[in-house]
């Protein structure tokens, strides 16, 4: 049991110790800080497009939506044109309250049971995953965009605005991103969540908790880096310039815990297609939930429908007929 | 029903810590969980039934014997079937990579939430068949099987037998409710997981008889009972004596009227087994009623005599088999347009596969109710109306003369049905019907209504008398809400739009909730509708006094 953790959570170390060595001990710099990172982008990017294009090349044969509110019927019955929606527009709202909000994680209960008198199950909604996956992706997002400071000359207008939006608590020197804590805190609660409560633990495998394990990784190693050991800025950012115009450069005051925050992030990268992370392209595409209701109205096709045998009116009247004459039931041939 | 549990066992079973309620520390562990226990499974489909509709693979087997009398390719016939349908459904494909096991559905399943058995959390249900999926389908999965504990770690497995008795097992534990895809943050629907799955289960002969006579009957004699058209005939007689001594006014319908204006089609379980016979009633008194006060032609049919799909629960092509009678039907007739009765899953099937599967309509006219004069927009391709769309629409108008006194006796609540909730949003109509023909209505808990309704425990096939341990668990979540305005307001009945839950409903109640009856919402229509030249009603349609009657 505890393997499902305990391997990925050394696996995650023995990556970060792999680039620190590598750096420090055998001065591998080329291979951790420019071989490795293109490799991972390449991996990302040709595995999501393998992936979606896999989906996107599935057929979609029938409507299918979950429905949660009132269906259009009659005029004067009120539909739920979000959660039931019969049009593009209401399905695009759905969308977006779908993948912004997290809406049907809004919706999250939790189930008790009361072994006593009155033998009750009850149901409290349950808002803490909510929050948590909300405070994680959210944070995840603005850390990820923040990083662009890194990858552009001169640094866009919207990255100083969310710059200076995350870093509105001032605390000491350099000044504290609330992006980064709330990260880890994030991650931290997802994490023990899966191991505190009984039923997601039992569900969880090291596929689950190996991501968790390696965002923990790169952004305690990212804290690290900006409030604790002080590394070298303008070197990373020589070195983030040259990868980004293909002309790598590597700089010498740059040391291993740098490198093995790069490391890890390059294995989320080149992991993310294979793995669950997918769930970030996949819900675009949930049939469940970008399809409007209206399969009444309107005609939908499906792409593979063939015919199939059943059983006619005139076979089942011939094995009938008779039986059907003695009872006044009408038939097309009298016989 | 001697070894059956009583309510106190039942409830002392209930445990929702999986490691401490589970054999198995590891779900993947397959050969030390899987125990296919009488009172949790249904018989095997007989071989005749298989054999009718030329479904693949019929024999007589036995789920608890060893030996499955398997084809000897078995594990190559799924894997083609995986593939296939992998290719053909893309909530098959999506479903199967984008989880990532965040267990907000766990406690939404009725089943899981009865038993507590942790293999019944609509996650893991999708897992046992995932499990294959990573192993076969994904580059991880063949990156790691190889090497060892590479499995483990990615949770994936081989198609092993365990683990195809297991899917079997547990596929036949869903009853196909969807409330879990309500609440999944990507809309994984574990029905449609579960469909599939018992399709590919299906290529294996692998049906359980409580679906498989059905549709064969279904296929052969136009229902599920397998109702030959005379006998069809000779319960709705029956029906008509019974209102004509109620009311005095003879109701008797037409069948395979040509040229009529509609045809009516509902599951064929309303013709069969009270409590469903008096909304079938309610049915016919509303017809005579529209047809004397404003001369609405309305057929019914003995081939297109079933509503229901248990194709459904067989394979989409089962499913399209079965459905294509009512179009058949309708154009053989040349009515206008078609109205369905009161029926769960039938619905599901109409709103979501049928114009798609069997359409286009074209013969038909897009539904306009000729009393209203209201086109039913959204109805316009398929040209179906819903029952409670209709009667609805009727009763805004003004057309109907109801009498609300005549169930004044009835405290009650609704019961949404599954399939027209989650899969149809059919939410305010029937409500709208209860309240204008009875005064005392009371909704339960909002978290057991609406879109968040408990299935009835008994839905996709599972209301055999065999399984009735697992029934009676599944509908707890549904008892313990109904049980809760029972107390509360004094509910003492559950109206519903559904055969099957009129069908499951009672034993439920009997079960759990003892004084309550289940009630369809067209038995409340006839009861509350005054029938031209009706003598003074003294009974409702179960031959109860009405109330105030009781003195007199």
């Amino acid at each position: 049991m505890n393997q499902r953790y305990l391997i990925p959570l050394t696996a995650v170390f023995l990556l970060f110790l792999l680039a620190y060595t590598g750096v420090e001990g055998l001065g591998l710099q080329v291979v951790f800080g420019v071989l490795i990172p293109y490799l991972a982008i390449a991996a990302f990017l040709i595995g999501f497009v393998i992936k979606v294009k896999g989906w996107a090349a599935s057929a979609v044969p029938f409507r299918i939506p979950t429905t949660c509110g009132q269906q259009k019927s009659l005029p004067w019955i009120k539909q739920n044109t979000i959660d039931n929606p019969n049009t593009s527009a209401g399905v695009f709202v759905r969308m977006l309250l779908e993948i912004f909000t997290f809406r049907s994680l809004f919706r999250n209960t939790k189930a008790a049971f009361n072994r006593n008198a009155s033998n009750k199950l009850t149901y409290s909604w349950e808002i803490f995953l909510w929050v948590g996956a909300l405070a994680f992706h959210y944070a995840f997002l603005v850390v990820l965009l923040r990083h662009l400071r890194f990858f552009t000359a001169p640094v866009p207008g919207f990255i100083q605005l969310l710059e200076n939006m995350d870093g509105i608590i001032q605390l000491g020197l350099p000044g504290l991103f609330v992006s980064g804590p709330v990260l880890l805190l994030a991650t931290l609660f997802l994490l023990s969540r899966r191991v505190l409560d009984a039923k997601v633990s039992y569900i969880s495998q090291a596929a689950d908790y190996f991501p968790l394990f390696l965002i923990i990784g790169i952004a305690a190693t990212g804290i690290a880096m900006r409030y604790f050991t002080k590394v070298d800025i303008i070197g990373i950012k020589e070195m983030t310039m040259g990868l980004v115009t293909f002309h790598p450069h590597i700089p010498e005051e740059v040391g291993g815990l740098f490198y093995g925050h790069l490391f890890l992030v390059s294995i989320l990268f080149a992991y993310f297609p294979m793995s669950k992370l997918m769930h970030m392209g996949g819900v675009f595409l949930s049939p469940t939930r970008n399809m409007a209701n209206n399969s009444r109205a309107k005609r939908h096709i499906n792409p593979w429908n063939y015919d199939v045998p059943i059983h006619t009116y005139e076979q089942y009247e011939d094995h009938f007929r008779d039986k059907m004459i003695e009872a006044g039931l009408p038939v097309d041939k009298k016989e | 029903m001697a070894d059956e549990l009583t309510p106190d066992e039942a409830l002392d079973k209930i445990n929702f810590h999986p490691r401490s309620n589970s054999k198995s520390r590891n779900w993947l562990d397959t050969t030390k969980s899987v125990q296919i226990r009488p009172g949790m499974y249904c018989y095997a489909a007989k071989p005749e039934s298989v054999e009718t509709l030329g479904l693949p693979y019929a024999r007589s087997w036995n789920p608890t014997d060893e030996d499955w009398k398997l084809p000897e390719n078995w594990q190559e016939i799924l894997h083609e079937g995986i593939k296939e349908r992998l290719e053909r459904f893309r909530t098959f494909k999506i479903f199967m990579d984008i989880c990532v096991r965040c267990g907000v559905c766990a406690d939404k399943c009725h089943f899981f939430l009865g038993t507590g058995d942790p293999k019944n959390m609509p996650v893991l249900r999708a897992e046992l068949l995932r499990s294959i999926y990573r192993n076969d389908f994904t580059f991880a999965g063949k990156l790691l099987k190889n090497i060892p504990g590479g499995k483990r770690l990615l949770g994936s497995r081989e198609m092993s037998l365990e683990a195809l008795k297991e899917m079997w097992y547990y596929f036949f534990q869903c009853t196909e409710c969807r409330r879990c895809s309500v609440f999944c943050p990507y809309g994984i629907d574990t029905a449609e997981i579960t469909i599939i799955g018992r399709e590919l289960l299906n290529l294996l002969g692998l049906n359980i008889d409580w679906i498989a006579t059905p549709v064969s009957n279904c296929y052969k004699t136009g229902n599920h009972l397998g109702i030959q058209p005379h006998a069809f005939k000779d319960m709705l007689d029956f029906f008509v004596e019974d209102i004509e001594e109620i009311t005095g006014v003879d109701c008797t319908p037409q069948y395979q009227k040509k040229g009529a204006d509609i045809l009516f089609v509902t599951p064929s379980g309303d013709v069969f087994a009270d409590p469903g016979t008096y909304t079938c009633q309610g049915y016919l008194i509303l017809f005579k009623y529209l047809k004397e006060k404003y001369g609405l032609d309305v057929t019914w049919s003995t081939y297109a005599s079933e509503g229901g799909n248990f194709g459904f629960f067989t394979s989409h092509e089962t499913m399209k088999r079965l459905n294509a009678k009512m179009y058949v039907e309708a154009k053989r007739l040349g009515v206008k347009w078609i109205l369905g009765g009161e029926c769960g899953h039938m619905w599901r099937v109409i709103n979501q596969y049928m114009d798609t599967m069997n359409g286009p309509a074209d013969f038909l006219e897009v539904p306009v109710n000729p009393i209203t004069g209201t086109r039913f927009d959204n109805a316009a391709s398929t040209k179906m109306v819903h029952i409670c769309e209709f009667t609805a629409d009727l009763i805004k108008h003004g057309k109907l003369e109801l009498d609300k006194s005549r169930n004044a006796n009835r405290i009650l609540t609704f019961h949404d049905s599954c399939n027209p909730a989650r899969g149809m949003g059919i939410l305010d109509e029937p409500r709208y019907c209860i309240k204008a023909c009875a005064d005392h209505f009371y909704e339960m808990p909002p978290n057991t209504i609406r879109e968040q309704t408990f299935c009835c425990g008994s839905g996709a096939g599972l209301n055999a008398g065999e399984n009735i341990e697992l029934r009676m668990a599944g509908a707890l979540p549904r008892a313990n809400a109904v049980k809760y305005v029972h107390e509360k307001f004094g509910v003492n009945s559950l109206a519903t739009i559904c055969a099957i839950d009129r069908a499951a409903l009672p034993t439920m109640c009997e079960y759990w909730v003892p004084e309550v009856d289940v009630i369809g919402v067209h038995e409340l229509v006839g009861n509350a509708l005054i029938l031209p030249g009706e003598k003074k009603r003294t009974e409702d349609l179960r031959m109860e006094p009405l109330p105030g009657v009781e003195e007199e």
